[in-house]
């Protein structure tokens, strides 16, 4: 392992570490916009130079490897003056538009050109145009002229994704990025390429023009899209309520897990969080009598939960728990089963269209923790659930999140099994039409509502945390099955997600020893499970 | 205090003389006036809103939107006044420009002036002159909180102040709004 000394301070690093990298362990940070840990090294950007002793002039940072007694200087007077002087190259042609610009607030060129800029421009000639707002995909938008060429989203398609739809086209300053003819930017992990481009060249469509960056505020979480479990940031726009139509939930970015998904998420759970400002989002507890439905309180509605599972014998309850459900929500659930000694239970409902696969991140399992719910001891068909209820054998159905008239499952069967139970309660987040045929609809939290965790396929325990506060009167769901336990005559104990947690960790070996301060920003996983291997 | 003072009474006198000679000073002079004698400079009291003090050239009065020459906004809806004004009083929704070159244009522009403190940031943090608070209306009161929101339609069709600073329109509030 080489050691070497940083801005006078000395570390030792892996053989092989740039110096980008050894600097980032010293605690400097090396301005640069092409490199990227993820892609290989294209030396493209030329900020990234620092000194190195005995070294006759500055050498880019990226391409040289940490050797043993070197001593690197990044902050010498030749350094900034190079550093100042390839901040004037870069911005010869980029046009002054950051009032428009969506980047504005997290661009790199404002970042460093604060740090490093000149501020006294030198150029007099007309600036190069190029094309502006073109649409690369359904995703990705470009804007040529604000390109800096780093060739970061070429790297990408051409190593992570393979698809190579991206290229640079002409020479000298005309060159622009583009597509390949014939080629549309619409691979499965597009969204990326926005997240990697330094300056705004590549924007999202999803978010274009919809709220300025400076209003976001983010929560650490992890994406539900899939069993993955791909570590994210939500960022929520609660300070500017008229912007983006009132949608909450501004957009999705990924966050580094070395283990999970590295610096990647895919564009389903990029994009896939439209229900959690949905109109058929549902706000308050309603019941319904023949065709008359009625908006209650949530007393009431626990009230007649409690009721009913007091009132029908344990083997005419039939409850669908859902994949979707985190672990607070399972145990919670699993308490509940425990005291009323119900036994018919399961969580898995199968999709009408199965799910989609790749070897890079995305799973086939569309939801964030069927190994949670496995591990939680509930059982995976839920088949026999519907079985029982088509052959009159239930009185009382509940159902956790599914659109049962969505699944697999024979429309006509699942239609004589609502039909046919005398109390359908449904809880979700969003109206269905499951849920309109349910006796009692319990309002959901969504995810980004509440705080949670969910295990993944490979049994790895993450935290997600609140961004927002719930919709209308929605509760997590952990909460609406305490506030039932208390209605069974339990003594209320957990007031937070994290007291559910105590209890799963103290009840059986596989969450043993986890905390959420255990867990941390990355996750950890439950006994006896082993890690996959690391995606590309 | 000499006797004269102590005594009071004078002092007295001598303040109600005071009065009493502006007042027909003043009164001889608008009955100058009344009868058409135009060159007697009349009392200080100002007949607003019929006579106006010539207002100051930095005044910060009623704000208005500049237009292109095609009478659309200037305006690029980068929010930089929004995120400025201290009253949190400016609502912009922003919107796709049919010009590649705008790019961004305000669908939605709406200043609450019931909130609005006047202090004039939006004017000077815009970075493309689109705002201003020179149309010299000041009076722009309502009977209701909604009608002190003025749309951008309203803030587009508003004109610069004369030189003397009277304004050159009235205030654009629509009919329905009127009080």
């Amino acid at each position: 392992m080489p050691k070497l000394t940083v801005n006078g301070k000395e570390v030792e690093v892996p053989a092989g570490t740039n110096l980008i990298e050894a600097a980032r362990s010293a605690g400097v940070e090396v301005p640069h916009y092409c490199y990227h840990p993820g892609l290989s090294i294209a030396g493209q950007c030329r900020l990234c130079m620092v000194d190195i002793e005995k070294t006759p002039r500055p050498t880019i940072a990226c391409n040289t490897v940490a050797a043993d007694g070197m001593v690197v200087l990044t902050e010498t007077d030749r350094v900034r003056e190079t550093r100042k002087s390839i901040m004037e190259f870069h911005l010869i042609n980029h046009p002054l538009d950051c009032p428009v610009c969506d980047q504005a607030g997290e661009c790199w060129l404002q970042i460093y050109y604060m740090k490093y800029g000149l501020y006294d421009p030198r150029m007099t000639d007309e600036k190069v145009h190029k094309p502006k707002a073109v649409p690369l995909g359904p995703h990705v938008i470009l804007d040529a002229e604000r390109c800096i060429l780093c060739s970061r989203c070429v790297r990408f398609c051409d190593e992570i994704t393979g698809t190579g739809e991206l290229g640079i086209f002409e020479r000298g300053d005309h060159s622009e990025i583009g597509l390949f003819p014939g080629a549309e930017l619409d691979n499965k992990y597009s969204g990326n390429v926005v997240d990697i481009c330094p300056v705004g060249a590549l924007t999202d469509r999803d978010f274009r023009f919809q709220v300025r960056v400076w209003y976001l505020e983010t929560a650490k979480s992890v994406c539900p899209g899939c069993a993955r479990g791909c570590n994210i940031e939500v960022h929520v726009n609660r300070r500017r309520p008229h912007h983006a139509e009132g949608r909450r939930v501004a957009r999705l970015k990924p966050r580094f897990n070395a283990d999970v998904n590295q610096w990647w998420i895919c564009d389903a759970g990029r994009y896939g969080f439209g229900s959690v400002d949905a109109k058929d989002r549902l706000l308050v507890p309603t019941r319904r009598d023949g065709e008359t439905t009625s908006d209650a309180t949530w007393d009431e509605a626990i009230a007649a939960v409690a009721a009913a599972v007091r009132r029908f014998p344990p083997d005419e309850v039939g409850v669908i728990a859902s994949p979707r459900m985190s672990n607070e929500d399972l145990v919670a659930l699993r308490r509940l089963l425990d005291i009323c000694t119900i036994q018919r239970v399961a969580f898995g409902v199968p999709p009408r269209v199965p799910g989609d696969e790749d070897d890079i991140l995305i799973r086939a399992d569309k939801s964030p923790n069927a190994q949670g719910a496995e591990l939680m001891g509930l059982a995976g068909d839920a088949r026999a659930i519907l079985g029982a209820a088509c052959g009159r054998r239930l009185k009382c159905l509940w159902i956790f999140g599914h659109d049962l008239l969505a699944s697999a499952w024979p429309e006509a069967e699942v239609r004589e099994a609502l039909d046919g139970a005398e109390m359908v309660i449904f809880t979700g987040t969003n109206s269905n039409p499951t849920s309109e045929r349910a006796h009692w609809v319990l309002p959901a939290a969504a995810w980004v509502e509440r705080d949670g965790t969910y295990t993944n396929f490979e049994g790895r325990v993450q935290r997600f945390r609140q961004a927002v506060e719930p919709l209308g009167q929605a509760l997590a769901e952990w909460e609406m099955l305490g506030r039932v336990l208390a209605a069974l005559g339990e003594a209320p104990s957990a007031t937070r997600a994290e007291h559910w947690f105590r209890r799963l960790a103290t009840a059986g070996p596989s969450f043993a020893g986890l905390s959420y301060q255990a867990l941390g920003d990355t996750g950890r996983l439950v006994a006896g499970s082993v890690a996959a291997r690391a995606p590309r | 205090m000499n006797l004269r003072q102590r005594l009071y009474l004078v002092e007295v006198l001598s303040g109600l003389g005071l009065t009493a000679a502006h007042f027909f000073r003043n009164m001889g002079r608008h009955i100058a006036r009344a009868l058409g004698w135009s060159g007697v400079s009349g009392a200080v009291t100002i007949q607003y809103p019929e006579e106006r003090r010539p207002y100051s050239p930095r005044l910060r009065s009623l704000h208005r939107l500049v237009r292109r020459e095609d009478g659309s906004p200037r305006c690029v809806a980068c929010m930089m006044c929004e995120t400025v004004c201290p009253a949190h009083c400016i609502y912009i929704v922003a919107d796709e420009h049919p010009n590649p070159e705008i790019e961004k244009v305000p669908r939605r522009f709406d200043i609450d002036l019931g909130k609005c403190v006047f202090c004039g940031y939006c004017v000077e943090a815009c970075p493309e002159d689109a705002i201003r608070m020179d149309t010299g209306i000041l009076e722009f009161s309502s009977y209701s909180r909604g009608g002190m929101i003025y749309t951008k339609e309203m803030l587009l069709s508003l004109e610069p102040a004369h030189a003397d600073g009277r304004p050159r329109a009235p205030i654009p509030l629509p009919a329905n709004r009127r009080p």
